[in-house]
């Protein structure tokens, strides 16, 4: 094309970033693979954060009328441990997985908008921060921007846990509103999460157009793996339920900061709304927390059963499925919120109905087992775990459907039980079976195998005696969200079970990061294809290098990788074609080394520039009183539009003439610069 | 083979045959719809709700004033589409002068707004603090005007690439297509907002 030989400079405000290695190959990438390597390791300090913040509250409450934490500092520990835990490990470590498997998975070199990607991590990282900052800069005492509200008086909060949000992760109002909860925390709290949101919605619009656009030959829809498939559920379910509360948490920073009456109840305001919004985006939300997980599980279960997963398109349809009865069961949250009986009894029913496509991936799952030849190495065991807990928790959870049963439940021990065992026995174990068994994927080398069991049963075992517990102690009455419990109520004993069970879990935590630790240095060399895996990620070599494939891959059919390396005999089982090895070897020299040149997006300064803007705006919008307030908002906002003027003039790679006209192979490619 | 050999060289093609910006903008675009929805819902709820502090909304609208802005965005959508068709024409200075004519509809529009809000305000005595239903009007409007303002400096921005490379393309920078596709959806979502809210407004029986 004619444009890029005759483009004047461009107008920039940076050179283009050089660096290929260190420090600021990190800051400016593009590469999906950093990028999920990136969101991995922060996902995972959040979740030591979150982690030590449960631990408080199981020390809290290891005994009757405890004295460990104060009440208000329990308030902020339950809420920071739930928003950490959602928005900050399970769906960022969701997006690294994503991140760096969906384009593997689909055979393409990088996703639709690299820079967008890029992108959607830093406003992560500093969105992440920007809620933490909390700790730092909230002040109990200070008003909030409502006229008339004085700030929180009672020395009690005036300390470093105390002063974080405190109103739960579902923010109900009017609680976290500016007259139950004054101070900023819950300010933090509501932008925090908006910034969150923010990002995830630039991810899921990212990955939607990669799953579309960018698969290889032949790699239909309906061969892509089941984790593709999963990615892609979530991704339409953020698209649809991240601006309802995106508006929800506008209507909070409003009222809390700009006097408007969205929730306050003696204007005429309705609280209840928020419920509906909330839950809205909030039941969807649970659905986005656990598909990745169901994906993982889906390519590790065929993998180590030595079997085709069973009823694919099944489990594909059960998901969106799942994704597309997810948007009508919201107000199962809310039966005891004073909601019609008509509503009550439509949203029982839908709420039965969703476990029917869960019970289908159940019996698919295990009609995958069902007569393979298994092999229980660490992710076989994590997927197993996974399969196991998450029908306890699913069973529990069809209870709250039927509302009468659910009165009885709502706000007990029972709740926390219940989403527990589907969040961490499954979402959590899910990912730590990804984590064993996509280690090669990103290192070349094995998790250590002994230490992965010994850190699969430390888990499983602490996490059963933490959380089964509290069945019963739901079922006999103890309510959620209190920080004591009277000596006489008799919940002492399962209440110390559980706590030592919650020490068990993070020591399962600290195997698994010293495997990590040792593992990455001193595993052992994985070769290219470690697990005798069935799908096209494991086509090239580990480490994955930086252009992904060597020769981009072509697909036949599902499984692809799988039928390269076996046949079936007469009686349908599968016997390893004799020049598979030769398949392998091919593959790893073709993978080392190209046979033509690649291209790949250029590394850029601005994701990160812009990105940066937003928190400045988020503290700008609390302080908005003040004069720096106001500052910070200028600042911010200039940052963000200069950021997007130089990356609207910044095409996606460097123009590269050397060869545009000269190589044959360039085809009419070399020359199409694809903006993001 | 050469279809292979290119992808190996470079990773552009796409599956569905739609470039993957526009596909990116829709499906962007699909999930603004809700953002809107959930905005529009919230203020139907909270409008004919009894026994809120006056005035509410309705009462102090003043329709031939917002039918005259609103032509104004609507003839936008016009000029938008006519500044495309120049593009595909190759006519670049026409492509500009329907550029900066969008621009300075959408301009016309948000003046409108200014000072709608600023009557509303000081003479009809409605801030975003008076009821809920005030408070939804705002953040409804606002929220929508907002997206006015970004549409406008998108458009600025291609009027500028445009004086300063002497030509827009249509495979590098801000796309014309892609704005023009977010300029006609804050199009149609404010014909949304027209009808619902303000010629189909109400007030509770006993108000007005």
């Amino acid at each position: 094309m004619t444009a890029t030989a005759e483009r004047r400079p461009a107008t920039t405000i940076f050179r283009r970033p050089r660096s290929t290695t260190g420090f600021w190959a990190w800051i400016t990438t593009a590469d999906h693979k950093k990028i999920g390597i990136m969101y991995g390791y922060a996902a995972f300090i959040f979740f030591l954060v979150g982690g030590l913040e449960a631990l408080l509250l199981r020390i809290q409450l290891s005994a009757a009328d405890n004295t460990f934490l104060t009440a208000a500092e329990y308030n902020a520990a339950f809420t920071m441990h739930g928003t950490t835990m959602v928005f900050l490990f399970v769906m960022p470590i969701s997006a690294a997985f994503i991140n760096y498997l969906l384009p593997l998975m689909i055979g393409a070199r990088d996703v639709a908008f690299p820079r967008m990607n890029a992108l959607s991590w830093w406003i992560f990282l500093f969105a992440g921060i920007f809620l933490y900052s909390v700790l730092v800069f909230s002040d109990p005492a200070a008003p909030v921007g409502v006229e008339g509200v004085a700030g929180n008086l009672d020395p009690a909060d005036n300390t470093v846990l105390g002063g974080m949000p405190d109103g739960g992760w579902f923010g109900y109002q009017p609680n976290a509103g500016p007259f139950y909860s004054p101070g900023t925390a819950m300010d933090y709290w509501a932008l925090g999460v908006q910034f969150l949101g923010l990002a995830s919605l630039i991810s899921s619009v990212n990955f939607i157009v990669t799953i579309f656009n960018m698969r290889a030959l032949g790699m239909r829809l309906l061969r892509m793996p089941v984790f593709v498939w999963m990615s892609l559920v979530v991704a339409l379910l953020l698209l649809f339920s991240l601006p309802i509360i995106a508006i929800a948490l506008f209507m909070v920073t409003f009222d809390r900061q700009f006097g408007s009456l969205f929730f306050v109840a003696e204007a005429g305001g309705d609280p209840i709304l928020w419920q509906h919004l909330f839950w809205l985006f909030g039941h969807p939300e649970v659905y986005i927390l656990i598909l990745p997980a169901m994906g993982i599980v889906s390519e590790v279960l065929p993998v180590f059963s030595k079997k085709p997963l069973f009823g694919y398109a099944a489990v594909v349809f059960a998901g969106a499925a799942i994704a597309f009865l997810g948007f009508g069961v919201w107000a199962h949250h809310m039966f005891a919120s004073g909601i019609s009986p008509v509503a009550q009894a439509a949203f029982g029913l839908s709420t039965m109905t969703i476990a029917v496509p869960t019970g289908v991936k159940i019996f698919n799952w295990m009609g995958t087992m069902w007569g393979g030849r298994i092999k229980f190495t660490t992710p076989m065991l994590f997927a197993i775990g996974f399969v196991a807990m998450f029908v306890i928790g699913g069973l529990s959870g069809v209870t709250h459907a039927v509302v009468p049963s659910d009165w009885q439940q709502t706000d007990t021990y029972y709740i926390v039980a219940h989403f527990h065992y589907v969040l961490f026995g499954g979402s959590v174990f899910g990912i730590f079976s990804g984590l064993y068994y996509w280690f090669p994927k990103m290192t070349g080398r094995l998790l250590n195998e002994k230490l992965g069991k010994l850190n699969f049963w430390t888990m499983f075992t602490g996490f059963n005696l933490t959380f089964a517990p509290m069945h019963w102690l739901g079922l006999q009455g103890m309510v959620r969200r209190t920080a004591y419990y009277p000596p006489e109520a008799g919940f002492d004993f399962w209440n110390l079970v559980a706590t030592v069970g919650a020490f068990i879990i993070a020591a399962g935590v600290l195997i698994f990061m010293f495997n990590w630790w040792r593992s990455k240095k001193h595993g052992e060399p994985s070769g290219i294809d470690p697990w005798d895996a069935r799908t096209v990620e494991w086509t090239t070599p580990n480490p994955t290098p930086e252009y992904n494939f060597g020769v981009a891959p072509t697909v036949t059919g599902l499984d692809d990788f799988w039928h390269k390396k076996y046949a079936e005999d007469s009686e349908g089982r599968p016997v390893r074609r004799p020049e598979a090895e030769e398949t392998l070897t091919d593959l790893m020299e073709t993978g080392i080394d190209p046979p033509h040149p690649i291209h790949l997006p250029a590394p850029s300064y601005y994701p990160i520039l812009l990105a940066a803007g937003i928190p400045l705006v988020g503290w700008g919008i609390i302080y908005h009183t003040s004069f720096v307030g106001k500052l910070l908002i200028l600042v911010g906002v200039l940052v963000v539009a200069s950021a997007s003027f130089g990356w609207s003039m910044e095409p996606l790679e460097e123009p590269h003439d050397e060869h545009d006209d000269s190589d044959p192979l360039g085809g009419g490619y070399s020359s199409v610069e694809v903006d993001d | 083979m050469d279809a292979a050999a290119a992808m190996d060289h470079h990773d552009q093609h796409e599956s569905t045959g739609i470039d993957h910006r526009k596909l990116g903008m829709w499906v962007f675009l699909s999930s603004e719809f809700l953002f809107f929805g959930a905005l529009i819902t919230n203020y139907l709820l909270y409008q004919g709700q009894a026994g809120f502090a006056r005035p509410y909304p309705a009462e102090i609208y003043d329709i031939p004033f917002t039918s005259f802005s609103s032509f104004a965005l609507l003839m936008s959508s016009l000029t938008m589409v006519l500044a495309h068709n120049a593009l595909a024409r190759h006519d670049q200075h026409a492509t500009r002068t329907w550029l900066l004519a969008t621009a300075m509809l959408g301009s016309v529009f948000l003046g409108g707004q200014v000072f709608e809000f600023t009557e509303f305000i000081t003479v009809g005595a409605m801030k975003l603090t008076t009821n809920p239903a005030a408070s939804a009007f705002y953040m409804l409007t606002g929220f929508h005007g907002f997206h006015v303002l970004l549409g406008i400096l998108m458009l600025l921005t291609l009027y500028g690439i445009s004086r300063r490379q002497g030509e827009l393309s249509e495979a590098s920078g801000l796309n014309l297509e892609l704005v023009g596709l977010y300029w006609h959806f804050v199009d149609i979502i404010w014909i949304v907002i027209f009808t619902v809210v303000y010629l189909l407004a109400s007030v509770p029986a006993g108000v007005g």
